[in-house]
């Protein structure tokens, strides 16, 4: 605020630090430092957001101009978002619904598995049950991408290559998200569930009527992280997925990427449209991502 | 623990098909089965199916039985792509795990003095982790890095000197600065991550400790942060470097869009990470008896570092 009328002193009886004054002045400038390095990070995390819409709307010659930067296009050509759609060899339509089915199913099915295994392995006595959450546990070593060779195998075997099961369910089974279940449950006050039971409900009762209201939040926060990461997932599907009908958002933008001659308008037009739908949910349940992602941080 | 709660039930009046441990049996029987079912499939079997095919003459075919004892991983591990492969993806760890640990914190320690405009920042610099690495791929490669005489990297080298030749970022057969395409790209996607795990473990940090140090006579600042903040962190560090560290091993998605192609060769040479290999020996030339030997080594040495790490940081004794 004010500079000190004499330098390091504060008058007697103030009862101030004789560095109060100067400390004063160094925590305001030390706030304007911050502020300039997050307003200056800020713009170059959202840079390449920019660079996507702005390409999107261009025209190819305006995007592979050299010495005549725009900023911005001079007549934004949002036909580009159309002419996606347009191709019909490698089909955007297509990817987005298998994306959609991908996403969808893991967001269900991943977050009510892994809940009832963990609600089970938390509350229900069982004999093996400790051996059963051992082997659950043991999967955790295991790192997932690594094994998409011999999981590759069996899921040809069983005849999933090409088809939309052979994409989707080999992901359905989370050991780590089982565990947190399990975590979550187990901290769950008793007095509810046997108050549940008292009231003659069968285990599948309690789960049902009691335990699955009460852990909407981290069945949300599980379920969004689920979501996202199977619509932006890349290795599995691509090797599994890759005939005209079984080809998600990121295999179809991946062949616009790689094709012989690439189109950049659709290339960009295309990257916006994959992007547009995770922005969006990121948007709205940050609140629950933020937490599912605080929860994934305890597996290191 | 819950063997007491089952003891109290059968004092109350409860129909007897509800009060016998064959009712929990079968609960918990059907409550694990749809993932014990799951993992069985596509865990359990194909981890023993692979070590077994690994140990298998298994070209264009997934059958086992035409053993070869060990001539797969001998093989694998002769194979100087592969050796190329390890030291990759071991030199891209040596940079993207330290710059990510440091940017994420830093960040943390930004947004989380911030105040004003706090959750604005959190959300800006969270938000890449909804993008994929194929859309960043194709940001960096055809928007920022262009190989090319366009995109923003070789504009902005034109604006600082008109005569400059351009920059072949990853274009080319030798471009001189791929790995700074490379590196980036990924930052952008997981900094965000990390630092939310950082916030976390800052917002769990008492306060009062800061007040009595300033009592003390300390200045906020440097030392504080060395005393206080940095040794409250620990498990966290841990768990950031670690996960990170996984990873960044198992990198693909960016390597293969930025510097190959699916269909196509391309730059791939340059730097291959170990999943690209095993992806273009098991899936392109359907030497599944190699892919799998190949996939158990790089799983042994992740899981060897994880182990190692672990005992050094004596890991789970929190304090």
């Amino acid at each position: 605020m004010s500079q000190p009328t004499t330098p390091g002193g504060g008058q007697w009886g103030e009862l101030k630090h004789p560095r109060a004054n100067n400390s004063q002045a160094l925590a305001i400038l030390g706030k304007i430092v911050r502020y300039v390095l997050l307003i200056g990070l800020a713009i170059l995390f959202l840079f390449p957001f920019y660079i996507i819409v702005r390409n999107s709307l261009m025209t190819q010659p305006e995007i592979t101009a050299f010495d005549a930067w725009q900023w911005w296009p001079e007549s934004p050509q949002w036909g580009n978002y159309r002419n996606v759609f347009e191709d019909d060899a490698i089909s955007m339509a297509t990817g987005l619904r298998v994306s959609a089915l991908l996403a969808i199913v893991n967001l269900v099915m991943q977050t009510i598995f892994a809940s009832m295994a963990g609600y089970a392995l938390a509350r229900i006595p069982f004999r093996g049950r400790d051996i059963i959450f051992f082997l659950i546990l043991l999967t955790l070593m295991i790192p997932g991408a690594v094994t998409f060779v011999p999981t590759y195998v069996v899921v040809s075997e069983l005849g999933g290559i090409n088809t939309l099961w052979g994409i989707v369910v080999p992901g359905l089974f989370n050991a780590f998200a089982t565990f947190l279940f399990r975590q979550f449950y187990l901290d769950f006050p008793t007095e509810i569930e046997e108050a549940g039971r008292l009231d003659g409900n069968s285990y599948f009762g309690v789960y049902w009527k009691l335990l699955l209201p009460n852990s909407l939040g981290i069945m949300a926060a599980l379920g969004i992280l689920s979501f996202i990461s199977s619509w932006n997932a890349f290795l599995w599907p691509v090797i599994v997925g890759q005939s005209e009908s079984t080809r998600t958002v990121q295999v179809v933008l991946s062949s616009y990427l790689t094709a012989q001659t690439i189109d950049l308008t659709r290339l960009f037009a295309g990257a916006a449209i994959g992007a547009i739908p995770l922005i969006i949910v990121f948007l709205v349940l940050q609140r629950y991502i933020v937490q599912g992602v605080r929860m994934s941080g305890i597996k290191g | 623990m819950s063997a007491s709660t089952t003891d109290q039930y059968q004092t109350v009046k409860v129909p007897w098909y509800r009060r016998t441990q064959a009712e929990a049996s079968l609960a918990f029987i059907l409550f694990v089965a749809p993932m014990i079912i799951g993992l069985t499939i596509f865990t359990f079997i194909p981890i023993v199916w692979g070590a077994l095919i690994s140990f298998s003459e298994a070209r264009n075919t997934v059958s086992i039985g035409d053993w070869v004892g060990f001539d797969n991983y001998s093989a694998v591990l002769g194979n100087p792509e592969f050796r190329q492969s390890l030291r990759t993806i071991l030199v891209f760890a040596v940079f993207i795990v330290p710059i990510t640990f440091f940017l994420s914190l830093v960040l943390a320690m930004l947004v989380n003095s911030a105040g004003f405009g706090s959750a604005f920042f959190r959300s800006v610099f969270f938000i890449p982790t909804a993008i994929s690495y194929v859309i960043a791929s194709i940001v960096w490669k055809m928007g920022i890095f262009s190989g090319s005489a366009y995109g923003f990297a070789n504009m902005v080298w034109y604006w600082l000197d008109e005569n400059a030749p351009v920059v072949a970022w990853i274009g080319e057969t030798d471009p001189p600065y791929y790995w700074l395409v490379l590196v980036t790209v990924r930052l952008w996607l997981q900094v965000g991550f990390y630092m939310i795990l950082f916030i976390a473990a800052l917002q769990e940090i008492d306060q009062t400790l800061y007040e009595a140090a300033q009592v003390d006579g300390a200045r906020l600042g440097w030392h504080t942060f060395w005393t206080i903040t940095f040794p409250l962190l620990r498990n966290t560090s841990i768990a950031v470097l670690m996960l990170n560290f996984i990873a960044a091993f198992q990198a693909f998605d960016e390597f293969i869009n930025i510097l190959g192609g699916v269909g196509s060769v391309g730059n791939i040479s340059l730097a291959r990470p170990p999943l690209v290999y095993l992806y273009q020996i098991a899936i392109q030339q359907q030497d599944y008896g190699r892919g799998s030997a190949g996939a158990l080594i790089l799983t042994a040495i992740i899981v060897a570092v994880t182990l190692i790490q672990g005992r050094l940081f004596g890991f789970g004794s929190k304090s």
